[in-house]
């Protein structure tokens, strides 16, 4: 394949990769640092989440509101994200107004100002974050599971945070979490759309490289040891409702295992899309658990999801239960399904169609420059830009053999947290 | 914005649009930077046509066209569908039962073969009607916990009264348990049919030879029997704030409602509105209502205001979710922000920089097949002109402070709005 992007190291160590995109006069442009949940230790939960809402907070050069005024002026879309393992910052912009992006990314690298006021304002806003999750059931099993998952390894904790540490963290602690991890050489910027390489990078050049390199902060790395058997947990809530939450660790990314594991989710609750922006998915009803669980009637919904992790993460399958059923009967049907993966040979044509299903979602998401822009570096948070390029490639490389391999060494009840809702609202059945 | 930007807009000479003798409208454009293809449409079928005791009737419909045709069976038409990584949903509104579907484009023949089947063919079979209506219960349970969905349908039966946009589409738990077999049957026999049928096709697509598909499988369908849309009563406005609270035991945060009705989309106010709730709720940050009851107060995290403008009578809202603790607060704020809205207006330069957002924000929700059905269906669902959008920058900019206090004072008054609130 031709290579159709470009990628620069700076002597300041911040990584650069360039994409020309020509069909739309659009430019997305995102700046991704290697600092996440993952990177935070007991009493400092969720201090990436609120440190990545301080960069909204202003420069002494783009003071608070100016920011957030001067992007939506140009029509442009900016945001930012916080996971496990990175954090991002995005605009996408009409092309002829992505200086702007560069020049404020540039910026809040290294000035941000983390404003005593701000902070404090921010906190509750946060707060209100946590809380607005805390409606949904489905966040409150899945906080349960991931504190049951993980003794060990930071993947632990929800993203946000918990209470005790929002409410007790203050501005010193923010900024000293900000200016630790906010270096060039812990950072990959991916930018998509309607440029001249030739004419961008320079620009992006005289704006980054003068941004000083700092030592890189060490990762927590805390293996997480081997399950030694089966975790039950139940969470109680409002509702009629059950839901039933049941995850296996997971490979990690860059595993050669992940492409095997994404086909069996494929197989088992549909193909999941890999786009962050547009393209929407592809249903799930001709899938082996829509089969077993929704078309018997024992639930009404069913869903699959394995992320991209730089350390091993959970596959979780999340159940919503018929209402005349309870969760052991459609627990005992799950188990069915994933025997039928271990003791059998999926037929080749299943694998084949999981991935024109693949390629397809590719599709789909190539529409969008925003997308495009993000796979550039998302990729490079837990592998390089090539995990992306390949990905189709390495789908279709896996063999029913594979997967009845991956399927034996994932899939086994030891391996496994089961979480079920119960909702304190149900009917008393007769 | 350059002229060659804005001549990149879909208009007049790039957008090919045909009428079929049984009344179906056929939009396309063509987009070869992408494999994929992108459909959308609607029919006018939609809850206002539900009884009251079996309200959720359209949407139930709706639902259960994927369910078995005369030619396949549920698990078939979902085989091919997913097979080849496609996808095709129906949703019902007021007005209209929309559908949007998405594929590569070798496989749009097979899309437009299993658009025209589920439209023109279903039989409602009897097990899975029974399957899908376990699964609309069970929504409406789910919803009924939701905060946020509990909050919308308490603001609409406040803003709407007896008007029939008051009813929530998917009806209520007790109508979706009346509705029989029969009943939807005789709903589809009833109306669905070409009549006022449009479908938008986006992607690497000829043209011509696209009208010609979708006349090949749905240019032959009639139904005389279509009835047309009732008339809609006038809505009555409120005299006074009323606020409505539904009670969720249990939930960690509120959601709060508050605003009034809003302009029709064909309205002359409808875009001195809509820049007006721009500069309200919505510009950088959530605008005003951002600044104040997010940035500065730190209640929310989220907070903004919304225009909602269809073929009827609109709503005009601001929502926020806020701990239980604070809803007074919260809500106070709000209101303040409304009355200084519907007293000064904006500022030249609040426009101005909304109206720089309006334009400059074009390319973005056009770049791509998706977004460019939504602006062709706008196009045809309004009657705005082939060339509405080459047109677009001049209208935004024609825009004055003065008229967009008068699109506020005229739908949004102090003291006679409606406040809802679902929380603990």
């Amino acid at each position: 394949m031709k290579k159709n992007y470009s990628s620069h190291l700076f002597n300041n160590g911040l990584k650069v990769l360039l994409k020309e995109i020509h069909t739309a006069p659009l430019i997305s442009s995102w700046l991704w640092y290697r600092v996440g949940s993952r990177d935070e230790v007991a009493g400092h939960t969720g201090i990436s989440h609120w440190c990545e809402h301080m960069q909204f907070k202003g420069t002494t050069r783009f003071p608070a509101r100016i920011l957030d005024r001067a992007v939506a002026r140009d029509g442009g879309m900016w945001n930012a994200f916080t996971y496990f393992d990175w954090t991002t910052y995005f605009e996408t912009m009409p092309a002829d107004k992505i200086d702007l992006s560069l020049r404020l990314e540039a910026d809040r690298m290294i000035n941000s100002l983390f404003d005593e006021k701000e902070v404090s304002s921010e906190r509750t806003v946060v707060i209100s974050e946590r809380e607005g999750s805390e409606n949904e059931p489905i966040f409150l099993l899945g906080e349960a599971i991931q504190n049951a998952a993980f003794r060990v390894h930071p993947y632990h904790h929800e993203i946000i945070g918990d209470p005790p540490d929002l409410k007790s963290m203050n501005r010193d602690d923010l900024y000293g979490h900000y200016r630790t991890f906010y270096i060039p050489n812990n950072a990959v910027m991916s930018v998509a759309g309607d440029f001249k390489t030739s004419e961008l990078l320079p620009r992006i050049r005289e704006l980054f490289e003068q941004v000083p390199a700092g030592p890189i902060p060490p990762r927590v790395a805390r293996e997480e040891p081997v399950a030694l058997g089966e975790h039950h947990l139940s969470v109680e809530g409002p509702g009629e409702t059950y839901y039933l939450d049941v995850s296996y660790h997971a490979p990690a990314a860059n595993d050669p295992d992940f492409f095997p594991v994404t086909v069996l989710d494929s197989l088992l609750a549909g193909p999941s899309s890999l786009n962050m922006f547009g393209g929407g998915g592809i249903s799930n009803k001709t899938s082996h658990l829509y089969r077993a669980l929704v078309e018997k009637e024992l639930a009404v919904a069913v869903s699959g999801g394995l992320v991209a992790t730089a350390d091993p993460f959970l596959y979780s399958v999340v159940i919503t239960v018929h209402p005349d059923h309870r969760p052991e009967e459609v627990l005992a049907a799950f188990d069915d399904e994933i025997a039928r993966l271990q003791d059998e040979h999926t037929l080749s044509r299943e694998i084949n169609r999981a991935i024109k299903q693949a390629r397809a979602l590719f599709a789909y998401g190539s529409e969008n420059i925003t997308n495009q822009a993000f796979w550039l570096g998302h990729a490079e948070m837990f592998s390089t830009y090539d995990w992306f390029l390949n990905y189709l490639e390495n789908l279709a490389k896996v063999t029913p053999a594979e997967l009845q391999r991956t399927a034996q060494k994932y899939l086994r009840p030891q391996n496994r947290v089961v979480g079920t809702y119960h909702p304190t609202g149900v009917k008393v059945q007769k | 914005m350059t002229a060659t930007i804005q001549r990149s807009f879909p208009g007049k000479d790039d957008i090919t649009r045909i009428v079929l003798p049984n009344g179906i409208t056929i939009l396309i454009r063509a987009n070869h930077n992408s494999p994929s293809v992108v459909i959308g449409g609607y029919i006018v079928c939609g809850s206002l046509f539900d009884p009251d005791e079996k309200l959720g009737l359209a949407a139930f419909t709706a639902d259960a066209l994927l369910r078995g045709s005369r030619k396949r069976t549920f698990q078939i038409i979902f085989d091919c569908l997913e097979s080849a990584g496609a996808n095709l949903s129906f949703g019902a509104g007021v007005h209209t039962v929309g559908f949007t579907g998405r594929s590569l484009v070798e496989d749009l023949p097979l899309l437009l073969n299993l658009l025209a089947d589920s439209l023109r063919h279903p039989v409602f079979p009897n097990e899975q009607v029974e399957r899908l209506r376990a699964q609309i219960l069970t929504g409406l349970s789910i919803r009924a916990q939701d905060t946020a969905d509990m909050a919308a349908i308490t603001f609409d039966q406040i803003v709407y009264g007896s008007h029939p946009y008051a009813r929530p589409d998917d009806g209520w738990p007790v109508t979706v348990q009346a509705i029989t077999r029969s009943d939807l049957i005789a709903f589809h026999r009833l109306h669905y049919g070409p009549r006022g049928l449009v479908i938008a096709v986006v992607g690497a697509v000829n043209p011509e030879i696209i009208a010609d598909q979708v006349e090949a499988v749905l240019g032959s369908w009639r139904n005389s029997s279509q009835p047309d849309l009732p008339i809609l009563p006038e809505l009555k406005p409120l005299k006074k704030t009323v606020t409505r609270k539904v009670q969720i035991p249990g939930k960690y945060q509120v959601d709060l409602v508050i605003g009034s009705s809003g302009p029709r989309r064909i309205d002359p106010e409808f875009m001195p509105a809509s820049l007006g709730n721009s500069v309200l709720g919505q510009f950088g940050m959530a605008g005003r209502i951002g600044e104040v009851v997010r940035e500065k107060s730190g209640l929310a995290y989220t907070a903004m205001s919304s225009l909602n403008a269809g073929i009827g009578p609109g709503t005009w809202e601001v929502s926020a979710g806020v701990n239980p603790g604070n809803v007074q607060k919260a809500r106070d704020l709000i209101l303040q922000e409304i009355s200084r809205f519907v007293e000064k207006g904006v500022t030249a330069e609040e426009l101005a920089d909304s109206q720089s957002n309006f334009i400059g924000r074009l390319p973005l929700s056009l770049e791509s097949n998706a977004g460019v059905v939504g602006a062709l269906l706008n196009i045809e669902r309004f009657d705005l002109g082939l060339d509405y959008y080459r047109h677009y920058p001049e209208m935004v900019h024609a825009v004055t402070p003065v008229e967009v206090l008068a699109a506020a004072r005229k739908y949004l008054h102090p003291g006679k709005l409606a406040v809802a609130v679902a929380g603990p």
